[in-house]
């Protein structure tokens, strides 16, 4: 008895360990924001001008827009195109379900950075052999984000969809009402939550991407990771720390207000990422 | 006491079958997947056309550039002021040079230090996972998970760059405990694991939250001691988790370009560093292929190796 106690006790300090080890940065950055000392290793007082001097600046005004802009539309391709293929592969016994699948796998296996350089010549070649085809710039950007969000969210949404049962859905069809209707009326409510966190992991892993970003980018498109570890090469980023702040809290304060919303609504708080 | 019915008895092997392919996060924690036997499909469903659009768009925007990174791994840039200039046949002279002293080293090296930030990951956030599934009361647990999941959604470039911040040896905390480690391999080992810990914690998490932990009470009371029970029914009932979980931290630690970058400084150098220089830097388009393609490969090969060993020891135990 006695031993287990002093597992637990070991457990449990590691746990806060790890968690400590998993926040300090953020609140080294957090910190450093509020740093009247513009080269950053030095503490030399109290200011709130990064927060002011960050909105004001011209550059990171557009880098934040053009990554929203991506990260936007990201997410609706994504969620469009892999809810809709979820559907179709999600129970149907059919050819296709098999090679979908390895590709699916594949995407995020391969490692990004060769997906990058992949795309990168690709879109290149592509904008030489034909004019219809944008040259490097947002639209190759978002067409390479596209790739791994859709897979997410069919990974999310499929599992949902296999998970909850079809008989209310072959009741829809015996019933008359065709795909459309079906799927408004009986999938579509119960597959929001995993269509919602689709969608929202893919708009992150797109605001947040930097590698397929930066290989599929002409010189003057600048994203809001890409502005990050340009000036942070520099060492000199009291006004970057600052907009990280922002996000950071943006971020906490929306995982929270999530969390009370589902756990007020239901009882049961919804599963981990999915 | 014996515990004769430790290896047989509960059916390991196939209450949790593992699939050859490890479920990613999300999948890990969805549902099971209902199987149906024989016949045709059942009644209506939605059309098989629906998966069209992502399928073309799959075969167009990552298929073809998957089979055209071949075509110029194997084709050999022709020396000349007429700008880029390729000849394209099959040629293995890219591989070759890939496989060259100097370019070896870096492929070592990278490899080395997945597999390093791989097993220091396994080290850190098995025991985190166990103490959140096991010690942690019922009404916190959507807390922690959550609380391991927030760094992950905001931005790594910045979590990463603060731990340049962090190590920096003249700065306010390493600098003032006298560590100078910023520019070595301790610093992307730490910032492998830091990055990538959370892609391990959560499908570790999901697969011994599933766990039936009724079976480690019976073989502890048959008289198992605790490590034995770990080891015989914990291990083997999340070992697809764990596949899982060191898979999704492997692949992307063995292509990263943003970590040693930023606390490896340059001085320290990945494959993805070497192949970003072969696209933006020198630029040697077919080079640059054939290195990437040689990064695929033996990731693949790792990739396979793990996953047939982790199924045979599952197939004839310990």
């Amino acid at each position: 008895m006695n031993d287990s106690a002093t597992r637990r006790r070991l457990l449990t300090g590691w746990g806060i360990l790890v968690l400590l080890f998993l926040y300090l940065p953020i609140a080294v950055v957090i910190a450093y924001s509020f740093n009247a000392n513009e080269a950053v290793s030095n503490w030399t007082g109290f200011t709130l001008d990064w927060f002011t001097r960050a909105w004001e600046t011209p550059r990171y005004q557009k880098a934040l827009g053009l990554s929203l802009k991506i990260a936007v539309l990201n997410a609706i391709i994504a969620t469009l195109l892999g809810t809709a293929a979820a559907l179709a592969l999600g129970r149907a016994r059919s050819k296709w379900k098999v090679p979908f699948s390895v590709l699916v796998f594949l995407t995020l296996v391969v490692p990004e950075i060769v997906i990058a350089v992949a795309s990168r010549i690709f879109f290149v070649k592509a904008h030489e052999g034909f004019s219809f085809f944008p040259s490097l710039g947002w639209k190759t950007i978002l067409m390479a984000h596209v790739v791994w969000s859709s897979a997410v969210v069919v990974l999310i949404v499929r599992s949902r969809f296999t998970g909850m049962g079809s008989s209310l859905e072959e009741a829809s069809f015996d019933l008359g009402a065709g795909p459309v209707k079906t799927f408004v009326q009986v999938t579509l409510p119960r597959l929001l939550p995993a269509i919602v966190a689709g969608a929202l992991l893919s708009f992150t892993m797109s605001f947040d991407n930097y590698v397929l970003s930066v290989f599929t980018a002409s010189g003057d498109n600048e994203t809001w990771p890409m502005a990050v570890f340009n000036d942070v090469r520099f060492g000199v980023t009291p006004a970057v720390n600052a907009i990280s702040t922002v996000m950071f809290l943006v971020v906490a304060a929306g995982v929270a207000g999530a969390m009370w919303f589902v756990t007020r609504k239901s009882g049961e708080p919804a599963d981990g990422r999915g | 006491m014996s515990t004769p019915d430790l290896q047989t008895g509960p059916d390991v092997s196939t209450t949790s079958a593992p699939s050859p392919t490890p479920p990613p996060p999300a999948a890990a924690v969805g549902g099971a997947k209902p199987r149906r036997r024989g016949g045709k499909a059942t009644g209506p469903r939605y059309p098989a056309w629906l998966a069209a659009p992502l399928l073309t768009y799959y075969l167009v925007i990552f298929v073809a550039p998957l089979l055209l990174l071949v075509a110029f791994a194997l084709a050999t840039q022709a020396d000349s002021f007429a700008g880029e200039q390729y000849a394209f046949g099959f040629n293995l002279s890219n591989f070759e040079a890939v496989f060259d002293g100097l370019y070896l080293d870096v492929f070592v090296q990278t490899f080395l230090l997945a597999a390093g930030g791989t097993l220091a990951t396994v080290l850190v956030g098995f025991p985190l996972a166990y103490w959140m599934a096991r010690h942690v009361s019922s009404k916190r647990k959507m807390l922690v998970v959550l609380l391991v999941m927030i760094p992950f959604w905001t931005s790594f470039l910045i979590r990463t760059f603060a731990w340049k911040l962090i190590l920096d040896g003249n700065g306010a905390f390493a600098g003032a405990l006298g560590i100078d480690i910023l520019y070595t391999w301790k610093a992307i080992l730490i910032g492998l694991v830091y990055g990538y810990l959370p892609l391990f914690v959560l499908p570790v998490y999901a697969s011994l939250e599933r766990m039936d932990w009724t079976l480690v009470d019976g073989a502890k009371d048959l008289g198992a001691t605790p490590w034995r029970a770990f080891r015989q029914i914990t291990l083997p009932l999340t070992r697809p988790g764990i596949m899982a979980g060191t898979l999704l931290v492997f692949i992307p630690m063995a292509g990263e370009y943003v970590i040693p970058q930023m606390l490896g400084g340059g001085r320290f150098l990945f494959i993805g560093s070497v192949i970003q220089g072969q696209f933006i830097g020198a630029s040697n388009w077919p080079f640059g292929s054939a290195v990437s393609i040689a990064l695929m490969l033996i990731l693949s090969a790792f990739v396979v190796l793990y996953v047939v060993s982790a199924l045979k020891e599952e197939q004839f135990g310990e």
